[in-house]
C-alpha cells in the first residue's frame, strides 16, 4: 500500500505577530495540518532570502514566510524592508526556475489564529498536490563526483 | 587617443594623479588593464572599440588605491560604476578623476555631478542581444528556465572571476567567505552553484550597472550577467531606481515606502 | 619499445564503438557553442579538431567536487561510511600532449607522503590517447617548448596520435594500457612499418628556458617585479581551475545535525582566503605575494622537490584570465 506523500513545509515567522498568532491558534483549539515546521525569528526583516533557498535544498517541499501587517511591525519597519526584499527575490526565483507556487507570503497578526490555520492548511494542500520538490532536492546529489 | 595620452602625460607630469588606470594592448587583438604611473609610459594607453571591460573594479583594489590619487579611463559603464561606488561611500570625489570616453571623445569629469550629467544622456548599457536573451528566458516555462540555468550553472567551477571582476563586489569579507555558519556551500556542485549565483544577483539588485564584465570574465562562458541584469531591472521596474545613475541615493533595497505595492502577500 | 600503427579517420569510429562496448566512456574536447569542453565523445565527428579545451581534463582524475566520506549520527554513535572512488573506466581521447604530461605533475603530489586512493583509482582507470599539435592548435598562449616539451611529446600518453598528411593518424602505442586499448579494436589499427608522412608538428618558439628561470627565481624573491606584474590580477581562481597541473584543494564538511559528507573541492592560491589563518593573520595578504607564490610553486618549488615542473605550458591560464595575465609573457620577463 503506497504511503501518501506528506509535504514538509517550513515556516519562517516573526516572533511578535505570526508566532503569537500561531500560539493563539493552538489555545483556541483550532486544528490544522501538522506538516509545518515553524522557525521563529524576531522579525521578517531578519529573514534572509538565503534561508528560503536553504529550506528547499535541505528537503522542504514548501515554504511559508509570515509576519506583522504593514504598520504593525514590532520594530517599526522590519516588515517593510522584508516586503521589498521579497518583491525582488520572487522575481529572481522565478527567473532561475524556482517554483513560486511553493512559496507563500503572508501577514498574520497575533490576533489572527484562524488565519494562521487557514494559511497552513491551504499551503499544505497546495504543496501536497504539487508533490515533493524533487527538482531541488535532487540537486543536492548533482555535481559531486 | 592622442588627446587621452596627452592628458595622461600632463596629469602625471604635474603629479595631479599618481596613476592612470586605462587600457593597453593585450594578447593578440585584446586589451588589458594597465596602470600608467609616469608620463613617459602614457603612450601605452589605448582607446578603441575593443576596450569594453569595466575597469572600475580597480578603484577599490587596495594595491591600486595605495598608489595615490587615481585617474581612470572611463567608458560609460565605468562612469556608472563610479557613481554607484560614490553613492555607497566607497569613493571620495577628490581621489578619483574620470577621463570619460563618450562617443569616442575624451571628457574630463572631475566631479560626481559632472559624471551624473554626462551619464544621464547615455542610453542603457544592455545590448540588444542580452535583452533578447532575457526576454526569451522570461517567455519560457518555469521548467524550461530551470533546465537552462541548471545546464549553464553546471559548468561553474566557483572560480569567482565574476565576483572579482565586478566593481560592486568590493566587500572585504564576502558572504561566501563566512563559514560560521557556511551559508552557501563552497564546493561547485549544483546546489552550491545555484545558491552562490542567486545570492550574488540579490546582492547586486539595483546596484548592477549592466556592464556585462562578469559574463565576459567567466572562463566557462556562463551568461551570469543575465542574472544581475535581471535583478537590477526588477528593482528598476518596481522601485524606480537605476543602478549607477546618481552619486547620491537612498538605496532602494535599504529603504522602503509604507505603500509599496505587491500582489502576492496574503 | 613503441608499437606503431596507422588508424584512419573512419576507423576512429569503430574504435569508439569498441570502447563503448567494453563498458568504458570516452571523454574528449568537443566544440559546444563558442567553447571547447571536455565531455562525452560518441562519434568521431564530436572531437574538436582545432584548439584546446578551456578547462583541462584533470577533472577525470581530480574532479572539481569529490565526496570523500559520509557519516550519520546514530544516537551517540557516528556511523562512518567510506566512499569508493567513482573511478569510471575512461579513455581520454583527443587531448593535447601538454595535457597528457600533466598527470605526472598531479601524481607527485597525490602520491607524495600519502597515497591518495581517489586519485590513484581514477588514474588507474584512465587511458590517455593524445593527439599531437600541428599548426592549427598552437596559439599565442602556448609555451610547451619553454617547459621541456614539444607539440608531439609522447610523455604521459598511453597512445599518441599524430595526424598524417593524407588523413588519419599514426598511433604510437607507448604503454600496456595503450596496448590493451589497441587489442580492443584490432581492426581499427594497421601495423606500421617504415616511415609515415605526418603533418609537421606546430612550431612553438620557446619564450624562455625553465631551467634558467628556476635559477633566476632564487634571487628574485624580493623583487618589485611581482607587484608590478600582479597589479591587474583580480585574485579569482580562473587560472588555477582551468590548469591541468594545479592540485590545491579545499576540504568542506557539509552537514546537519543528523548526517554529513566530506567533500574535496578545487582551491586557488590566488584567492585571498587561501592562506588566511584562524588568528586573522594572512601571510599572503597582498596579491603580489600570491602571484609570486604561484610562479615559485610551479617553477621553483616543484622542481626542487619533485624534479619536475608544475607547468606543462598549455596556456589555458592565459586564455581563461579575465584581465589578460599572459603567463608566457610574465614568465619570460621573470626569466630575463
Amino acid at each position: 500500500m503506497a504511503e501518501q506523500f506528506e509535504p514538509k513545509i517550513t515556516a519562517f515567522v516573526c516572533n511578535w505577530c505570526t508566532y503569537a498568532g500561531a500560539d493563539l491558534t493552538g489555545t483556541s483549539r483550532i486544528k490544522y495540518q501538522s506538516n509545518v515546521r515553524v522557525i521563529r525569528l524576531p522579525c521578517t526583516g531578519r529573514i534572509d532570502f538565503m534561508m528560503v533557498l536553504k529550506a528547499f535544498s535541505r528537503g522542504s517541499d514548501g515554504v511559508i514566510v509570515s509576519g506583522c501587517h504593514p504598520n504593525d511591525c514590532h520594530y517599526t519597519s522590519g516588515n517593510y524592508h522584508a516586503r521589498r526584499r521579497w518583491m525582488v527575490f520572487r522575481d529572481l526565483c522565478d527567473f532561475v526556475g524556482i517554483d513560486l507556487e511553493r512559496v507563500t507570503f503572508s501577514w498574520v497578526s497575533a490576533a489572527e489564529g484562524a488565519k494562521w490555520a487557514e494559511l497552513v492548511n491551504d499551503t499544505t494542500n497546495k504543496v501536497r498536490a504539487l508533490g515533493p520538490y524533487k527538482e531541488i532536492q535532487q540537486l543536492a546529489a548533482v555535481g559531486i563526483d | 587617443m592622442e588627446e587621452l595620452r596627452n592628458k595622461a602625460k600632463e596629469l602625471l607630469a604635474v603629479g595631479a594623479v599618481k596613476v592612470v588606470i586605462g587600457y593597453g594592448k593585450g594578447t593578440g587583438d585584446s586589451r588589458r588593464p594597465i596602470f600608467v604611473r609616469s608620463a613617459e609610459r602614457a603612450n601605452d594607453l589605448v582607446v578603441d572599440a575593443a576596450c569594453t571591460q569595466n575597469l572600475a573594479t580597480y578603484l577599490t583594489k587596495a594595491e591600486v588605491r595605495a598608489l595615490g590619487r587615481m585617474a581612470i579611463v572611463a567608458i560609460p559603464s565605468t562612469l556608472r560604476s563610479i557613481l554607484q561606488l560614490a553613492a555607497e561611500k566607497q569613493l571620495r570625489e577628490e581621489n578619483v578623476l574620470a577621463l570619460g570616453i563618450l562617443d569616442g571623445k575624451l571628457r574630463e569629469l572631475a566631479t560626481f555631478d559632472a559624471i551624473e550629467e554626462a551619464v544621464a544622456t547615455i542610453p542603457d548599457a544592455i545590448s540588444d542581444a542580452d535583452q533578447k536573451l532575457i526576454d526569451k528566458l522570461t517567455a519560457m516555462s518555469v521548467t524550461d528556465r530551470r533546465a537552462f540555468w541548471a545546464e549553464e550553472l553546471g559548468r561553474c567551477v566557483k572560480c569567482y572571476a565574476c565576483r572579482s571582476s565586478c566593481p560592486m563586489c568590493y566587500c572585504e569579507r564576502c558572504t561566501m567567505d563566512c563559514n560560521r555558519p557556511q551559508w552557501i556551500p563552497v564546493a561547485s556542485h549544483a546546489i552550491g552553484n545555484l545558491e552562490y549565483h542567486m545570492v550574488r544577483a540579490m546582492h547586486l539588485a539595483g546596484r548592477c550597472v549592466q556592464c556585462g564584465t562578469c559574463g565576459t570574465a567567466c572562463p566557462v562562458g556562463i551568461p551570469v550577467h543575465l542574472l544581475t541584469f535581471f535583478a537590477e531591472q526588477s528593482v528598476r521596474r518596481q522601485f524606480g531606481q537605476k543602478g549607477g545613475a546618481s552619486a547620491k541615493l537612498d538605496y532602494a533595497m535599504s529603504t522602503f515606502k509604507p505603500d509599496d505595492k505587491e500582489t502576492f502577500i496574503r | 619499445m613503441t608499437d606503431r600503427y596507422t588508424i584512419t579517420e573512419a576507423s576512429v569510429g569503430s574504435l569508439l564503438d569498441a570502447i563503448a562496448k567494453s563498458g568504458r566512456r570516452v571523454l574528449g574536447p568537443k566544440k559546444i557553442a563558442e567553447r571547447i569542453e571536455i565531455t562525452e565523445i560518441k562519434t568521431a565527428a564530436d572531437l574538436a579538431k582545432d584548439g584546446q579545451s578551456t578547462v583541462s581534463a584533470k577533472g577525470t582524475v581530480f574532479p572539481k567536487v569529490e565526496r570523500l566520506l559520509k557519516y550519520r549520527f546514530e544516537g551517540k554513535n557516528v556511523a562512518l561510511e567510506d566512499v569508493e572512488p567513482n573511478a569510471q573506466p575512461t579513455v581520454l581521447l583527443g587531448i593535447r600532449p601538454c595535457e597528457a604530461r600533466s598527470f605526472a605533475a598531479l601524481d607527485v603530489v597525490f602520491n607524495w607522503d600519502y597515497k591518495d586512493k581517489f586519485f590513484n583509482a581514477r588514474l588507474a582507470n584512465t587511458t590517455v590517447v593524445a593527439i599531437s599539435c600541428t599548426k592549427a592548435q598552437g596559439d599565442d598562449a602556448c609555451f610547451c617548448t619553454s617547459v621541456g616539451s614539444r607539440p608531439d611529446d609522447t610523455q604521459g600518453s598511453d597512445i599518441l596520435l599524430s595526424p598524417l598528411t593524407l588523413g588519419g593518424f599514426v598511433a604510437q602505442v607507448l604503454t600496456d594500457k595503450g596496448k590493451a586499448l589497441v587489442a580492443l579494436a584490432k581492426d581499427a589499427f594497421q601495423p606500421l612499418v617504415g616511415e609515415a608522412a605526418v603533418v609537421p608538428p606546430a612550431s612553438v618558439a620557446p619564450a624562455f628556458d625553465a631551467k634558467a628561470l628556476q635559477q633566476k627565481l632564487a634571487a628574485k624573491f624580493d623583487s618589485p617585479l611581482w607587484a608590478e606584474q600582479s597589479l591587474r590580477c583580480i585574485g579569482c581562481g580562473a587560472c588555477a581551475f582551468v590548469c591541468p597541473t594545479c592540485v590545491c584543494f579545499d576540504i568542506q564538511d557539509e552537514a546537519d545535525t543528523r548526517q554529513g559528507q566530506r567533500l574535496r573541492a578545487w582551491d586557488s592560491c590566488g584567492m585571498r582566503m587561501f592562506t588566511l589563518h584562524a588568528s586573522g593573520h594572512n601571510p599572503r595578504d597582498k596579491q603580489s605575494q600570491r602571484w609570486r607564490q604561484r610562479v615559485y610553486h610551479k617553477f621553483a618549488y616543484y622542481p626542487e622537490r619533485f624534479n619536475t615542473l608544475g607547468c606543462v605550458g598549455c596556456g589555458k591560464c592565459s586564455r581563461a584570465c579575465p584581465v589578460d595575465m599572459n603567463l608566457k609573457q610574465h614568465l619570460a620577463e621573470a626569466a630575463e
